[in-house]
């Protein structure tokens, strides 16, 4: 057990981890999953979001399992290894809004980091513009760490706490099970499907969900997080994560290369679009608010499967975020930002300002 | 009597933030850290060894761990 866990904190262990989720992720896409999307936490938070009816863009409505593969692989992780760790009480409240933001932020984008990482290993040169914002978003950030930012603490707390997420990924697994898919509908029970758009674009049920359990125990093993590879490089001059987050990049694209799935270019790219300033402004918003809540989208999965009841309610703000954008002409499409998108991304910087520049504790 | 932190409950990047100003400012010495998760542990460990801190002692104590650090 000793020598799996020093395998993981290490240098090669991060790069492994890295690697695994890019080739699954790139081989995902060739499995059935969208275009350059084999793994996106954003997307697939929204795409969970319309599955249960919270937004309906008929487009982008799946229970996507390997969201539901990442909490419990990393739950079993956590227990396999003693960090099941039921914690929470770190200004829920702002975690969920920061949840909400980077949602709001990456359907402006169109992705998570992960997926800026997929785009571009798919050929897709709009990621550029998202990653440099999601750069520039996380540096803010930092700014903010210098001045002495913080959440405030966590508590150890009742097991009951930890176990409440992943019980609710739990029911939402049987759900999925309970009302599969049926061909040509788009309602079984009382789950959402999608008949077109990237929402109906899916490997095989088994496949997503096993592809999730292992990367949930990869990652809460070794901690893999985009957003933190980024913060402690500028921050630390670290480059342990970011290694990790090379590697996604690097196997992701040698996967599609193999499979000739890289396309490069920057017009008519799988569910992305070509407005360079919103790309990277939708990240901007995206990269401060991971930064200000302390892990990206994935990141804050894995821990909730921990036992981090607020790395929970970050995930709950995500999803509501999704529905939010969706409802309100937020979110982009191929064709280009929402109606409201451009006012979004004002409204949301302004509340990370403020959440960045009031909330100041002295900790030490 | 050696320095303590205490950055328990407190979210990333705080406690590896707080260790590495404190080892910055006392330069040699002992210094204990206490964490309460792995992840802090294993951030606030490396963040040490890349400034030549030693990891004298690992306790864990129930949730928590009480890491001590030195320099000659």
């Amino acid at each position: 057990m000793s020598s799996i866990r020093e395998f993981f904190a290490s240098r090669v262990g991060i790069i492994s981890v890295g690697a695994f989720i890019g080739v699954f992720a790139a081989l995902l896409q060739k499995l059935g999953n969208p275009g350059n999307m084999g793994i996106c936490v954003a997307c697939f938070d929204r795409d969970i979001a319309g599955a249960i009816g919270w937004h309906r863009a008929a487009v982008v409505q799946y229970l996507r399992p390997e969201i539901l593969g990442f909490v419990l692989g990393a739950m079993m992780a956590a227990f396999a290894f003693k960090e099941f760790r039921p914690r929470a009480g770190s200004a829920p409240i702002v975690r969920f809004v920061l949840g909400m933001l980077a949602m709001i932020g990456a359907l402006v984008f169109l992705g998570c980091p992960w997926r800026a990482l997929l785009r571009l290993a798919g050929g897709d040169g709009n990621a550029i513009f998202g990653i440099l914002g999601l750069v520039a978003g996380i540096w803010i950030g930092t700014l903010f760490f210098k001045r002495g930012y913080n959440l405030g603490r966590a508590q150890s707390t009742y097991a009951s706490v930890g176990w409440l997420f992943p019980l609710i990924i739990l029911g939402l697994l049987a759900l999925r099970l309970i009302f599969p898919q049926v061909p040509d509908k788009d309602l079984s029970g009382i789950l959402f499907y999608s008949i077109k758009g990237p929402g109906s674009q899916h490997a095989a049920l088994a496949v997503s969900l096993a592809v999730g359990l292992v990367v949930g125990l990869v990652a809460q093993r070794s901690r893999f997080c985009t957003m933190g590879a980024l913060r402690d490089l500028i921050l630390f001059r670290q480059i342990h994560l970011f290694s990790g987050m090379l590697a996604l990049l690097i196997a992701a694209f040698l996967t599609n290369l193999l499979l000739s799935q890289f396309k490069p270019g920057f017009a008519n790219q799988p569910v992305a679009h070509t407005m360079e300033i919103w790309n990277f402004m939708g990240m901007v918003v995206a990269g401060l608010a991971f930064a200000l809540a302390g892990g990206c989208p994935g990141r804050q999965l894995f821990m909730a499967g921990e036992g981090d009841g607020d790395a929970a309610v970050f995930v709950l703000g995500m999803i509501a975020g999704a529905a939010v954008s969706h409802n309100f002409g937020l979110a982009s499409s191929p064709q280009g930002v929402g109606p409201y998108g451009i006012t979004a991304v004002f409204v949301s910087i302004a509340v990370l300002l403020f959440i960045g520049f009031t909330m100041r504790q002295k900790t030490a | 009597m050696s320095e303590l932190i205490d950055a328990r409950g407190l979210s990333c990047p705080q406690p590896v933030l707080i260790t590495l100003e404190k080892l910055k400012s006392l330069n040699q010495g002992e210094l204990v850290v206490l964490v309460d998760t792995d992840t802090s542990k294993e951030n606030v460990i490396r963040a040490a060894s890349s400034l030549g801190w030693q990891v004298k002692d690992v306790n864990a104590a129930g949730v928590e761990y009480k890491l001590t650090l030195e320099k000659a």
